[in-house]
């Protein structure tokens, strides 16, 4: 094997077909199997020009596949930004595209200084934070053991927690146990009924079968180190880019979801900023009325700008840690795939 | 000894069947070591398992009130029973029979628009060479599904809006005259699909990317050996191998047909596209808390997931004998 390995570079000039494949193969396993030895650049050459015209058709128009793709995500997304910092007549009458008309604050001014926006923003930031950590401390506690091969009795509870995804009593039957718990209008409601996701518990717990070795356990036993104390002294830690996905896959959806809050609270004081939204964007409600026709026309205008900063402004929190979700997404998808 | 004791035995049993003829410690045994020994473990399972049964097993007991006449003074277990009038009374209902048509189109569409583009995106990203293009595109394709619904659909009813949206702006350029898109029950169906495909697109293309990451490099080789183009390729590697993860995913999107998303057709719905808008859940939403008729709302709710668990269980069973993969065996 080693010797076409040699010679392929120099033989391979040509059109010779067949030794050209071998060699380029050989090459290839070669240097993936990680030796020092580098293509010279007319035997990449000789590797490119063997794409035929037909590929480079085809490799053309993937490129304008992804532009496509591309452009119609990005498209919107600009619109909605570049529209936040236009002037409101310029959004009203439709003027603006992907670049901002006569900037302008305004919007966003009026947004932040409207209390119901203030209070959602903080009431959300509040669910998140305590939804994230009851929900994070709950999966972990569940998936855990239910992680232990030796547990009797775990085959069922996983079939029980499964189940779940699978049925479900539905809306009101569950409306009705929060209501008997006296969790209505209350922020235990936002935080507790959702709190375990079954995905979140097959990840966490798929995570700690896979990533835990037996070994570990077994020498902590041996050192006379309890279940919990292995779990807190050495699991977690191990686990750190498992919890921090599964808290992330939690906040994000406690951040986005505003149907909770839709069932369960009827004090506006108790309203996450999605449903704060919702009722701006959506339901067009616009607290103070206008007397006259003129300042009706400009609280109109503003109301549209104002839909459009409010957009912004909710994404803005997701936005910021969304590289960093991208990246570990990826992984936590892939882990819960494995099971699942 | 306290090794032999404590870890041998437990991996004797599972390593399973035996032949040599251990005989296996009997279930209750099993139960009484291993709750001597990881009490604490159970312990810690506790709260969560009793937030599962209170947030998920007790609403399924609950589920009986659709079969009773529920009386918020009687309770639950208290109401008289009717046994399936209830059933009866949305089957005779005129207006249910166009919820399940509306659910069910909708649901289906959304499906199949949804499935090929995902494949797409994942086998073009995979065609071009790692750098900076290729990221950008799997960033910003990916980012929508981080969006919360409330602010997609804001998006869509804003650039879809006959005044000052992007649309009707880019229509008028070519002297289209303005539509008012939300206001017209026909377009709502594409409306919630295609928006959908917008933000869940990229996210569900990640799934199908790391399948292709795991596609064995020596197929390619053998390929270029034999000199496949781009196409052939694709054709005959990448899609085969990607049939599996397509298989489960396709058959976990079927098998939610009937529960598809109340939130997002609860906030496209307006009162002048209801009647393609209006879907099962939104109903339910509506019967129940809003006109407070909880054993009538229970009833339709009770007999979607009924339906939708059965077509879950139907639909694995074909993709298992039509391609030898479901999502459980």
């Amino acid at each position: 094997m080693s010797q076409p390995l040699i010679t392929a570079p120099v033989a391979d000039t040509g059109d010779t077909e067949p030794a050209g494949h071998t060699g380029d193969t050989a090459v290839r396993g070669r240097r993936r199997a990680g030796s020092g030895l580098r293509l010279p650049g007319h035997r990449r050459r000789a590797a490119r020009t063997r794409e035929t015209g037909v590929d480079r058709m085809f490799l053309f128009c993937t490129y304008l596949l992804l532009c496509t793709f591309l452009a119609v995500v990005l498209l919107p997304l600009l619109h909605i930004v570049a529209s936040s910092f236009s002037s409101p007549i310029a959004v009203s009458s439709g003027q603006v595209f992907l670049w901002p008309v006569d900037f302008t604050l305004r919007g966003y001014r009026t947004a932040l200084s409207d209390p119901a926006i203030i209070t959602g923003f903080l009431n959300s930031f509040f669910y998140t934070g305590v939804g994230t950590l009851i929900s994070v401390t709950l999966t972990i506690a569940i998936a855990y053991p239910l992680s232990r091969k030796e547990l009797f009795g775990r085959g069922p509870i996983m079939g029980a927690v499964l189940l779940t995804m699978l049925f479900s009593g539905g809306l009101i039957p569950t409306y009705l146990v929060v209501q008997q718990l006296g969790l209505i209008d209350t922020r235990w409601a936002m935080v507790v009924p959702q709190a375990i996701g079954v995905w979140q518990v097959v990840i966490a717990s798929t995570y700690f079968r896979t990533m835990i070795p037996d070994e570990l356990y077994e020498a902590a036993q041996l050192d006379g180190c309890g279940d919990l104390r292995f779990l807190w002294k050495v699991v977690l830690p191990l686990a750190k880019p498992m919890i921090a996905v599964v808290a992330l896959m939690y906040a994000i959806t406690q951040w986005n979801s505003y149907f909770d809050a839709l069932l369960y609270l009827k004090d506006a004081d108790l309203y996450p900023l999605q449903l704060v939204l919702r009722n701006i964007l959506i339901l067009n409600t616009n607290t103070n009325g206008a007397t006259d026709a003129a300042a009706m026309i400009e609280r109109q205008q503003l109301a549209d700008l104002l839909k459009y900063s409010l957009i912004v402004i909710a994404s803005v929190p997701v936005l910021v840690i969304y590289p960093f979700v991208a990246r570990h997404f990826t992984k936590g998808i892939m882990i819960g795939a494995v099971k699942g | 000894m306290r090794y032999d004791s404590t870890v041998e035995p437990p991996r004797a049993r599972s390593a399973g069947g035996s032949p040599g003829g251990i005989t296996r410690p009997g279930m209750g045994l099993r139960a009484r070591r291993s709750f001597a020994r990881h009490w604490t473990l159970y312990l810690l399972m506790l709260v969560p398992l009793v937030h599962l049964a209170v947030f998920k097993y007790v609403p399924m007991t609950n589920a009986v009130i659709a079969f009773k006449d529920y009386n918020i003074v009687k309770g639950i277990w208290g109401s008289d029973w009717v046994g399936l009038r209830n059933f009866q009374a949305v089957v005779d209902n005129p207006a249910f029979w166009p919820l399940v048509r509306n659910t069910f189109t909708l649901s289906f569409y959304a499906v199949i628009a949804g499935f090929p583009i995902p494949i797409l995106l994942a086998l073009a990203l995979n065609e071009i060479r790692q750098g900076f293009f290729k990221r950008t595109v799997q960033l910003v394709t990916y980012a929508p599904y981080f969006i919360s619904t409330v602010v997609v659909v804001s998006m869509t009813i804003m650039i879809l809006s006959p005044k000052i949206g992007l649309v009707s702006q880019g229509l008028g350029f070519f002297g289209v005259k303005q539509v008012d898109f939300l206001a017209d029950p026909d377009y709502f169906r594409h409306i919630y699909v295609w928006s959908d495909v917008w933000q869940t697109a990229g996210y569900s293309a990640v799934i199908y990317m790391a399948t292709l990451a795991g596609v064995d490099p020596s197929l390619y080789e053998a390929a270029r050996v034999d000199g496949a183009s781009r196409l052939q390729k694709i054709w005959h590697i990448d899609l085969p191998s990607l049939r599996p993860t397509a298989v489960i995913i396709l058959v976990l999107a079927v098998g939610n047909i009937m529960a598809i998303g109340f939130e997002k057709a609860f906030l496209l719905q307006n009162p002048l596209n209801l009647s393609s808008s209006e879907i099962i859940a939104t109903y339910v939403y509506k019967t129940g808390l809003i006109n407070a008729d909880f054993s009538q709302a229970t009833a339709v709710g009770l007999l979607n997931s009924v339906v939708n668990l059965v077509l879950l269980v139907f639909v694995n069973f074909i993709a298992k004998r039509l391609t030898g993969s479901g999502v459980w065996s």
